[in-house]
């Protein structure tokens, strides 16, 4: 079934430069393999469009449950050269969150 | 066991943080945070104006408001409000706050030293694109390095009451009173790497206690009363994440998982002046209301490059906005941008980007953004950039007539015709640590 990302993991997105990072943390341990298998480089290059014009980085922490993605060439330029509202890259997590999941029964088990 | 708060993650924090931070329990450090990366620039025209500014105005007054608290606790204060001038920002607090030892670590500051480095054989190319600092050498504006946390222990080791700094890497103003309480060593990895990590997760204020939260945001209590954070932090390198009782927010590990993942690159190779330290090596545990404890990290050998901050003039930008009301928001403010795009077009006017986003239905997400039945009102908000200034400035001409001359019920023009605006751009580069010299003076 598919679930938005939202319902399993919450997330903190900010910037280096033109580097956007996002942090995608899963609620429940067990939901980490999810994470794994679901939240791929290419699936969040993918989500994001025309967003992100570069290449995005996916790195594991597992003891946060968690995920941090480096989306490169995202935010126009960045800091000051941005011409963005979000020149920073700060909703940009939320907008990760709103991503389509497909997870199994069981795993949707509360 | 010391206890290190953070009463201001940026330049405009709250300006009653620190003041709750003293007044509502126990702390033994106060550390304060002003400077982002284009604050440098600033405070570098500030100076140029007057030689006596350049530095956090915020920070002397705070200091004076709170002088005789800080005697009373024993609380000491380490701030980068310093910024390209803390020997005036120094003289000002002193004037302030006259019972207080003032102690400032200089040498991060490398602005008159760019010719000698690049003699020397420093190329400081940037690290994002790899070009040469020469190709931007007549614009620089300002040049910062990054220091670490030893020369602001050896302040704090003066008895200084107030420790004002430059630019130093944010994690080190709580990261210095460990290694001055707990005498810890330049080869310490785990343990430095665990002080860089407490201050990680404090260094942007409440964002560590359930401020810009995600998860379950609408349950954090009291907002307005919000804590800030405080590390307990143990001579071991272990510690503990909390606020003081009574205080709004949340300190859960939601709330502190979130903050270590803001802005951080490869987890396992986060760099600092100090240590490089492994967030994949980070042990987190709710061990009681509002406390979260932190075990098992570990670090590994500082580098051998520091990181500069370098800024320069890129060149001009302006934005501006109009409001367009229902019925066909969104269709009028289209309408409008396209008459804008084919007047600058018919002008002439070139530029190195244009950029037009709609308030109200996708500005902040693009194409991506959830779709949008019918919004009662579109706000366009369309910006320019480029080197050329008079071109940049023709275009803040052309957005405004179109209350009068383009599609009806056009409205919030506010403050008219936009203002042209400098771009000071960032400029990231490494220096090898032996050509960065630090020193503390301790102003009487």
């Amino acid at each position: 079934m598919k679930v938005p990302l939202a319902s399993i993991a919450h997330a903190r997105s900010g910037d280096k430069g033109d580097v956007s990072n996002i942090g995608v943390i899963a609620y429940r341990e067990e939901d980490y393999p999810v994470l794994i298998r679901e939240v791929t480089a290419e699936r969040v290059k993918q989500h994001f469009g025309e967003l992100v014009k570069g290449k995005v980085e996916r790195f594991e922490l597992p003891n946060l449950w968690a995920l941090n993605f480096l989306m490169h060439e995202a935010l126009d330029g960045g800091g000051t050269i941005s011409l963005r509202t979000d020149a920073q890259g700060k909703t940009l997590g939320a907008a990760l969150l709103r991503m389509e999941i497909e997870i199994t029964v069981t795993e949707a088990r509360p | 066991m010391i206890r290190i708060a953070n009463g201001q993650g940026f330049w405009g924090d709250w300006l009653e943080a620190p003041v709750r931070l003293i007044e509502q329990g126990p702390i033994d450090y106060l550390a304060l945070d002003y400077l982002a990366e284009v604050t440098m620039s600033i405070l570098q025209k500030q100076r140029k104006a007057d030689p006596q500014l350049g530095y956090a105005r915020d920070f002397p007054p705070l200091i004076g408001r709170v002088a005789r608290m800080l005697r009373e606790r024993g609380v000491k204060v380490l701030a980068n409000a310093g910024g390209i001038n803390p020997m005036a920002c120094a003289r000002e607090v002193r004037r302030l706050a006259p019972d207080l030892k003032i102690a400032i670590v200089t040498g991060d500051d490398v602005l008159d030293r760019i010719d000698s480095l690049l003699a020397q054989g420093h190329e400081m190319r940037n690290i994002d694109t790899d070009e040469p600092l020469s190709t931007i050498r007549d614009r620089i504006t300002s040049a910062n390095a990054y220091i670490g946390a030893f020369p602001l222990a050896r302040a704090l080791a003066t008895g200084a009451d107030v420790v004002i700094t430059g630019r130093c890497a944010d994690a080190a103003l709580a990261l210095a009173p460990m290694i001055h309480r707990f005498d810890w060593q330049p080869d310490d990895w785990n343990k430095l790497s665990a002080g860089i990590v407490a201050g990680h997760i404090i260094e942007c204020g409440a964002q560590a206690t359930g401020g810009n939260c995600i998860a379950d945001w609408q349950s954090i209590p009291d907002f307005a009363n919000i804590g800030y954070p405080i590390v307990e932090a143990e001579p071991d390198g272990t510690f503990a994440i909390t606020k003081h009782p009574e205080t709004g927010g949340r300190v859960n590990l939601e709330t502190v998982k979130e903050q270590l993942l803001y802005e951080i690159g490869d987890p396992r190779a986060y760099m600092t002046p100090d240590v490089v330290a492994d967030f994949t090596s980070i042990r987190l545990s709710q061990v009681g209301q509002d406390r979260v404890r932190a075990t098992g990290i570990t670090g590994s050998p500082r580098p051998e490059m520091l990181k500069l901050s370098i800024s320069y003039a890129w060149g001009w930008k302006a934005v501006g906005t109009l409001v367009y009301s229902s019925p066909d928001a969104y269709e009028k403010a289209r309408t409008a941008d396209k008459i804008v795009r084919k007047r600058v077009q018919e002008l002439g006017l070139k530029f190195d980007a244009m950029h037009t986003e709609y308030f109200g239905v996708n500005a902040l997400h693009g194409s991506i953004a959830p779709s949008c039945v019918e919004p009662a009102e579109v706000q366009l908000r369309m910006g320019v950039r480029g080197a050329d200034r008079k071109a940049v400035d023709r275009f803040t001409r052309e957005l405004i007539p179109l209350v009068l001359s383009g599609p009806p019920t056009a409205t919030g023009y506010g403050e008219g015709r936009p203002s042209v605006r400098e771009v000071i751009a960032y400029w990231p580069a490494l220096v090898p640590r032996d050509a960065i010299d630090t020193h503390v003076e301790v102003i009487e």
